[in-house]
């Protein structure tokens, strides 16, 4: 998450629960009323202490999959490119890379003044190292994929990694994202297959822009500025990471200025329990879109679900400024499909469906389901009652929110809904995967490329794939393997344009709403600055000026 | 004696055996298994990446052939390693845990056990009075109150109002540059909230157990023939009747043996405290089958030596189960 880098991963993740670090985009609603942002001189120093709710699951952080690893991750490791505050891909530890003419050949020029943080120089045999390590059987990384479409990495000299490709791959560049690992340190664990076991999983050496200084576990993940970053030395002189694992408990720490840094308080947290002076004083809130969507989907195996009608009527039942008004308390806005919205590739010119409850009753009766016994719910031909279930995961009190409210609308237009709530390992294993649901009340999150072929592409709707409403449209089909293929971006946006209209009359799924990621940041921090990508884009630019300064830094 | 506690030993291995596997068995069976955590939901991850693992940990295998492999390395007290990615042996995970809860436990137990009891024996002394009636409705408001919520109301008042308390976790972040004296005061102070709202829940039960036995053991003759000796009735309550009394406390505390390394999950959470309830729950969170397995052993072995534990100190304090023609239990 910090400076929000592509890693190779993440294209779409289904977001377990919460809110957890929902990243970000668009523009900046509101900023701090209070408490100088601007100005300041920037000094070196302080301490940042942020709260996460889980302990991280290792140092490496191609091997985990949960978000805090990442985080930490993120600021021990860096990779050959980044994004940067728009979600475009920028120089890292690469200064520049150029395609050939057929898109099948990258060359990354490396940067020559990068060190690992034990000294030892940063060459293009790392890179292949990395590389090597990635598509090694024996490492059990979850998010491959973009390095298997690689046919051959190559380096000419130390300073030079050309890649080639089989075929055009458009997310070839973010891919090169992922953080490099140290070959001196790891190439005998990663021939071995134990890389797990390998001291650089407790006390890792990177390039990034922090050090590694001390992990305990449950407790704390302490981190040092790197004083030769070849960006320059990061303001911020170390970093805490706090395991805090109850939400009210952090929520407590902030109120106590006890921790710096929130990523996202709940909707009642910020329109309600931060308003008063004091709060306002010491922490800048931030408003701005998230970079996940909240649906209701449908199984389009089930045959009710497989009549358009039937899915029109449900999206006209459901009044989606109720359930924004409802759930978010306002903090969120309408969904229109899957890409993240203010990014190149998202448009919402599709075809909406207002709540109206006539209308639903309407295509209802047209497709079959009409009252005939006068009990107020509609029966088919054979006098079958329409009944389901909506179900989703325990312990997300929006989702069991939006369920409630949505069985309410469907009953309006005749349709008897139960809700069931599933513990989530369960609910995927048992529900999700295996396509045992009518309608399930999800997240998914939009990633930082639009290219979404296995939450859409027919190809991909077995069991343990991600087209879980079994979604199929050749047309759809041939855009995404389209827009996959592509290195231009013209193109791109063309592709991903219609894919948008297609989903959005086609409704595998109702988009409800892309909820706001509402962070606060201590108020002493200056330099922060909401992008697309995210506030944590620039953190090596924050700083306390030194009059401000609250703790030392170590 | 000797002879009792050795049957009682060695039936407990064939016990232990038995919990191990219905547990293994157990922990397969709930949905899901650890590949659904390393491997997440997320169309990137690589399908070949489960297999592997799988095969790894071992679960293509069927499930006593797993038990068997598992139990083969446990007896030699090798638990293996985390399923996690930290890939840490599961020893060295419980072992950092371990202290932290141990101690807290402790401390709480200590402290619930010498307040219970005065409590429990002034009730029963002065049953039906205006003291019996106040404790009563105390230790019912103490009993009936859920932990988390009184946990965030004191850390309120403490932490956020009064700031007199810090809020959460076990150290300051500038503990290593304090004194000796101030690391001290720093992490007792970490523990007064948690341990107050441990001891708040806990001494309910106990107060009332005491009571209650308590009360039993004055009605019974022989402190009658004491008061009818002339003794006073302090030395009649704390010399005749409280060794009586405490014998069916002292079987309840044994038994609350396991429970000092099992830690509170509430507790734990909310003050932000690396116990083993955290672990524990973690584990079976993430199906991490090792860890889980390595604290349910630990705490099998102590529930059992608990059990073995309290029929001996039973036996011990009272002739009739000692000098008894049959062994009786409890």
């Amino acid at each position: 998450m910090p400076r929000r880098r592509p890693r190779g991963r993440s294209l779409v993740v289904w977001v377990a629960c919460g809110l957890l670090g929902a990243a970000c985009n668009g523009p900046i609603e509101s900023g701090p009323d209070e408490g100088p942002t601007a100005g300041g001189t920037p000094a070196y120093g302080d301490t940042f202490i942020q709260a996460s709710i889980g302990d991280i699951g290792g140092l490496i952080p191609s091997l985990t999959s949960d978000q805090s690893s990442h985080e930490v991750g993120g600021m021990i490791y860096d990779g050959l490119v980044k994004l940067d505050k728009d979600l475009n891909t920028a120089p890292s530890m690469a200064e520049s890379w150029t395609y050939s003419r057929d898109c099948l050949e990258l060359t990354f020029k490396l940067r020559r003044d990068v060190k690992w943080h034990d000294g030892r120089p940063f060459t293009a045999e790392d890179v292949l190292f990395t590389y090597q390590t990635m598509i090694n059987p024996k490492t059990p990384a979850p998010f491959k994929e973009g390095f298997l479409l690689v046919k051959d990495v190559q380096a000419p000299d130390p300073y030079t990694v050309r890649v080639t490709y089989d075929k055009p791959y458009a997310r070839a560049v973010e891919t090169w994202g992922t953080y490099v690992l140290p070959k001196h340190r790891l190439q005998s664990f990663a021939e071995a297959g134990t890389l797990r076991e390998s001291p650089q999983n407790s006390r890792p050496i990177g390039t990034g822009p922090y050090r590694f200084q001390e992990w305990k576990p449950g407790e704390k993940v302490v981190l040092v500025a790197s004083p030769d970053y070849y960006e320059g030395r990061p303001y911020l002189g170390r970093i805490v990471y706090r395991v805090i694992p109850s939400q009210a408990t952090i929520f407590l720490e902030l109120k106590a200025r006890g921790v710096d840094y929130a990523s996202s308080l709940t909707g009642i947290q910020y329109a309600r329990q931060t308003e008063y002076p004091a709060f306002r004083k010491a922490y800048q809130k931030f408003r701005y879109p998230g970079s996940g969507y909240t649906f209701v989907g449908f199984n389009l195996k089930d045959p009710r679900f497989a009549d358009l009608r039937v899915r029109q009527a449900f999206a006209h039942a459901i009044n989606k400024q109720e359930l924004i008004d409802g759930v978010r308390l306002g903090l969120a806005r309408e969904a229109t499909g899957p890409i993240r919205p203010g990014t190149w590739a998202y448009t919402d010119d599709v075809k909406r469906f207002p709540y109206d409850p006539e209308k639903a009753k309407a295509l209802l009766a047209e497709a079959g389901w009409k009252d005939r016994d006068g009990d107020g719910l509609v029966e088919d031909r054979d006098g079958k009652p329409f009944t389901l279930t909506i179900r989703t995961n325990q312990g997300n009190d929006e989702r069991k929110k939006i369920s409630e409210i949505t069985q309410q609308r469907l009953k309006e237009i005749g349709v008897q809904a139960d809700i069931q709530l599933i513990e989530w390992a369960a609910f995927i294993k048992e529900f999700v995967k295996p396509r045992r649901f009518e309608v399930v009340v999800l997240g998914l999150g939009s990633g930082t490329d639009p290219d979404q072929f296995v939450v859409w592409h027919s190809s991909q709707r077995g069991p343990d794939q991600m087209n879980r409403t079994g979604y199929s449209n050749p047309e759809v089909d041939h855009l995404l393997e389209l827009g996959r293929a592509s290195c231009v971006r013209e193109d791109r946006v063309r592709y991903y344009h219609r894919i948008q209209e297609i989903l959005a009359e086609d409704l595998p799924m109702i988009f409800l709403y892309t909820a706001d990621a509402l962070p606060v940041v201590a108020a002493r921090v200056h330099g922060v600055s909401p992008a697309p990508s995210g506030i944590l884009h620039n953190f090596t630019e924050w700083f306390v000026p030194k009059q401000q300064q609250r703790y030392t830094s170590g | 004696m000797a002879l009792f506690a050795l049957r009682r030993l060695l039936l407990s291995i064939p016990l232990l055996l038995g919990i191990t596997f219905v547990s293994y068995v157990v922990i397969s069976l709930a949905p899901g298994g650890p590949l659904d955590f390393l491997t997440p939901e997320d169309p990137n991850a690589s399908p070949e990446v489960t297999a592997r693992l799988i095969q790894e940990f071992g679960l293509d295998q069927p499930i006593h052939v797993q038990y068997w492999q598992w139990l083969k390395r446990a007896v030699r007290l090798d638990f293996g390693r985390s399923f996690l990615p930290d890939g840490r042996p599961v020893l060295t995970k419980i072992g950092e845990r371990l202290p932290v809860t141990l101690f807290l436990n402790l401390i709480e137990m200590a402290i619930i056990v010498g307040l219970a009891v005065p409590i429990g024996v002034l009730s029963a002394t002065r049953q039906y009075s205006l003291y019996d009636k106040i404790t009563t409705i105390f230790v019912f408001v103490g009993f009936a109150t859920p932990d988390f919520w009184l946990a965030l109301l004191l850390m309120i008042l403490f932490g956020v109002q009064l700031g007199w308390l810090p809020i959460s976790g076990l150290r300051s972040l500038n503990w290593e540059y304090m004194s000796f004296w101030q690391q001290q005061w720093d992490f007792f102070a970490h523990l007064i909230l948690p341990i107050v709202v441990a001891t708040f829940g806990g001494l309910a039960g106990f107060s009332r157990y005491m009571r209650q036995s308590m009360l039993e053991v004055v009605r019974q003759d022989y402190v009658q023939t004491a008061r009818a000796k002339g003794l006073s009735e302090r030395v009649v309550i704390s010399k005749h009747a409280l060794r009586n009394a405490l014998l069916p406390v002292v079987t309840i505390l044994a038994l609350a043996l396991p429970g000092l390394i099992g830690g509170s999950v509430i507790i734990e959470s909310i003050f932000a405290i690396p116990g083993m309830g955290q672990l524990m729950v973690q584990s079976v969170f993430s199906r991490d089958y090792p860890v889980v397995m390595g604290n349910l052993v630990i705490v099998a072995t102590l529930t059992l030596v608990a059990n073995l534990v309290a029929d001996i100190t039973y036996g011990l304090v009272d002739p009739r189960i000692r000098f008894g023609g049959r062994r009786r239990r409890r």
